[in-house]
């Protein structure tokens, strides 16, 4: 109360209630903060109530952050996978003699590969500095070996796609001495480009689990085997479109592997990882990407296996695999994002695994020391 | 395994293979002093003329209108308001630190007798609260509310996730054992970001504080560190020239100390042994344990709560640590890759 005269109209005061006992009254909706005094009768506070929840996090403020890249990356994702498989597939045409298969191949495998290069060069923060990529080789960093598998990769490909160029135009390339070059090399580019098909379409899921983004750390056991299985249903679809059916068998036959693999893969993904960290993959646009993934995955394959010798069942199932494939890393990609914006990710996770470590008396390895 | 007190700390600059280093360098972050005043924010910014973050909006978080550490703001001070439930929850947690015999702590004398009677009787003693001490630095602690402070920095972790996965080789350890970026080889790739387990290091997306000068420039001319990861440099300028870095020199409590690695363990451990005497076992520390998942860190926190409370991971694990094992699996998954397109020729053999 104040001595002051000024005051005398007021009425007494309530008795002072704690803290505890206001907030919990507090709690009822948003906004009571400004409410209360609203009619100017008391003091009024000018910014809102801090929140007194009990704490599980900073204010809900993320504890890791999420990279800073855009579509150009899960594009890249995708890109990658395609050019990886077709390489491979192109390198089955090329030892079995299955010209259209390694021609459409080599082709699709450069294709990706440069479109793939440029979705990545585009999201950099510098990108004309996008050849400091090469400057070590750091095993420790999944981009930086990546970096170096794709340089050679796209190589390779660039090569044994020349060939192919030249040969498509009827020689009409200005190669002159060189032809005959490009002629001898082009088998040997397009098996480089075969062995490092695996490794390019694998290598992206180690880069994404290899970080601090709850969902694709959680998932690093079993990612891998989802990615490559992904990027063999692409490349066995994008095949099965541009190449006439005579030739696609080997394709076919890939694309029901790749659709089994995936379909297993991804299940025991999403069973094995960390429920919570794992979340993620099932809501909002991920998880309706990840499950439509999944049904035109089914649809593909079985379009496939029942009318696959069609050439227009055959252009549907392609591009079903094809689409799917997209989904499926698309849809990681954002489930990484989204799993890296909300802390309960990282925190649940991580006090359960400690809680778990204490309980089975291990306690030598907290970064929370008593002393 | 329990970690022996004094345990000769791993210096990362061994395996950075330098022929001369240095001390290894870092923060003690008291935070059991911290009084909030942001001079460390302030002092960092101007040092390393860091642009502004954000259109100064108030974000109902506190006193904090910061938001979080990121590429212009290398020191954030958090501010936590607690009531009494909370602060009883913080001192039963650090409790249980110490019962269960967390490493390094030492057999300070007469530690479990004040421990255990402690908290009641501040609680009696109503406004006084975290018994005043001899030295007069007793944190300010009722136990109606508290205000916890905490100014938090880049951890220049001993095995550090950002400097693992960068593929450019532009962040790098110094010979002082820190974490710094090179500006002029990142090309803002973003994988440091990714692999951060405290959320630290960003890409920078705007450019410095534009001078005068500067502003006439057309935009089409390039501010020379954007786009590129930024991070606390624990002023490595500063650093060579044998100063104190800008936040540690300007926080008027000495919240913020910094010096040798050794030297700040040192203290941290006496601080937080003298903290338990005087009943605040919620005391404890953060980051000064080398067998944890990012082997230690260089910037060490005393904490008075979880540390998830203050916005900081529970049990950071370095993601490179279980890199080896996700080579073999992607190996494997490679393998069957190219066993699955060779069965599919044998297969789909009939052309």
């Amino acid at each position: 109360m104040t001595a002051s005269e000024f005051d005398s109209y007021r009425p007494p005061e309530p008795p002072r209630r704690r803290r505890r006992d206001r907030d919990r009254r507090s709690k009822g909706g948003a906004g009571s903060w400004f409410k209360r005094g609203g009619d100017g009768a008391r003091e009024m506070p000018v910014v809102p109530d801090a929140e007194v929840e009990p704490y599980t996090s900073y204010y809900g403020r993320p504890v890791v952050k999420a990279p800073p890249w855009k579509k150009e990356i899960a594009l890249y994702l995708f890109l990658g996978g395609v050019a990886g498989g077709s390489a491979l597939l192109a390198l089955g045409g090329q030892v079995t003699d299955r010209t259209a298969l390694r021609r459409n191949g080599r082709l699709a495998a450069l294709g990706a590969a440069g479109a793939g290069s440029l979705a990545l060069i585009t999201d950099l923060g510098r990108p004309e500095r996008f050849l400091n990529m090469l400057r070590t080789i750091k095993p420790t960093s999944p981009m930086s070996l990546g970096s170096w598998v794709l340089a050679a990769f796209s190589t390779c490909a660039g090569v044994a796609a020349a060939a192919e160029v030249d040969e498509l135009t009827a020689e009409r390339l200005p190669l002159g001495p060189l032809r005959a070059v490009l002629r001898t090399t082009a088998p040997v580019a397009g098996a480089g480009a075969g062995l490092l098909g695996a490794p390019l379409a694998g290598y992206t899921a180690v880069l994404l689990s290899d970080t601090a983004v709850p969902t694709w750390n959680a998932v690093r056991e079993d990612l891998p085997f989802v990615f490559v299985s992904s990027a063999s249903l692409a490349a066995s679809g994008l095949a099965m479109i541009t190449t006439p059916v005579a030739q696609a068998g080997p394709a076919r036959a890939l694309a029901v592997m790749g659709a089994v693999g995936e379909l297993v893969a991804q299940n025991v993904m999403e069973r094995r990882a960390d429920h919570v960290a794992a979340e993620p993959l099932h809501q909002g646009r991920p998880g309706r990407m990840l499950s439509w993934s999944e049904r035109l995955v089914v649809a593909g394959g079985l379009g496939t296996l029942l009318a696959g010798r069609r050439r227009w069942a055959a252009v549907l199932s392609g591009a079903a695999l094809l689409t799917s494939s997209a989904l499926t890393r698309f849809g990681v990609f954002y489930a990484g994002l989204e799993s890296a914006k909300d802390p309960r990710y990282t925190v649940e996770p991580q006090r359960r695994r400690l809680e778990a470590r204490r309980a089975a008396g291990q306690t030598g390895d907290s970064i929370t020391t008593a002393g | 395994m329990t970690a022996q007190p004094g345990r000769q700390v791993a210096n990362p600059t061994a395996d950075a293979h330098y022929e001369h280093p240095h001390s290894r360098r870092g923060f003690f972050t008291d935070t059991s002093i911290c009084i909030g005043c942001k001079a460390c924010e302030v002092a960092c910014k101007e040092w390393n003329r860091n642009p502004a973050d954000g259109d100064y909006e108030i974000l109902g978080s506190s006193y904090d209108n910061t938001g979080a550490l990121g590429a212009n703001t290398w020191r954030h001070v958090a501010f936590i308001e607690q009531d009494r439930e909370r602060i009883e929850q913080a001192r039963s947690s650090g409790r249980a630190l110490v019962d269960l015999g967390m490493p390094g702590v030492g057999p300070p004398p007469a530690r479990t007798g004040s421990a255990r009677t402690a908290p009641s009787a501040t609680a009696s003693t109503g406004e006084t609260g975290g018994a005043p001490s001899s030295e007069g630095t007793a944190p300010p602690d009722s136990p109606e509310f508290r205000w916890l402070m905490s100014s938090d920095v880049c951890k220049h972790c001993t095995n550090a996730g950002c400097l693992d996965v960068c593929p450019t080789g532009a962040l790098f350890r110094t010979e002082y054992g820190t974490v710094v970026v090179q500006e002029d080889v990142c090309n803002g790739c973003g994988t440091c970001v990714a692999g951060c387990p405290f959320g630290v290091i960003e890409r920078r997306t705007d450019g410095l504080v534009t001078t005068p000068p500067s502003r006439d420039l057309p935009a089409s001319v390039k501010r020379p560190q954007t786009g590129i990861a930024q991070k606390c440099t624990l002023c490595y300028d500063r650093m060579k020239d044998d100063e104190t870095p800008a936040c540690a020199k300007t926080c008027p409590t000495t919240s913020i100390k910094y010096g040798r690695r050794e030297e700040m363990l040192s203290t941290a451990r006496e601080r937080v042994a003298q903290l338990h005497e005087q009943g605040m076992t919620e005391a404890r520390l953060y980051g000064a344990n080398p067998d944890d998942g990012v082997g230690g860190t260089g910037s060490i926190f005393l904490l008075l709560d979880e540390p998830e409370v203050y916005g900081l991971p529970p049990d950071p694990r370095v993601p490179t640590a279980d890199l080896p094992r996700m080579f073999k699996r992607a190996g494997l998954a490679m393998a069957g890759m190219v066993a699955a397109t060779a069965t599919a020729f044998a297969l789909g053999g009939r052309r």
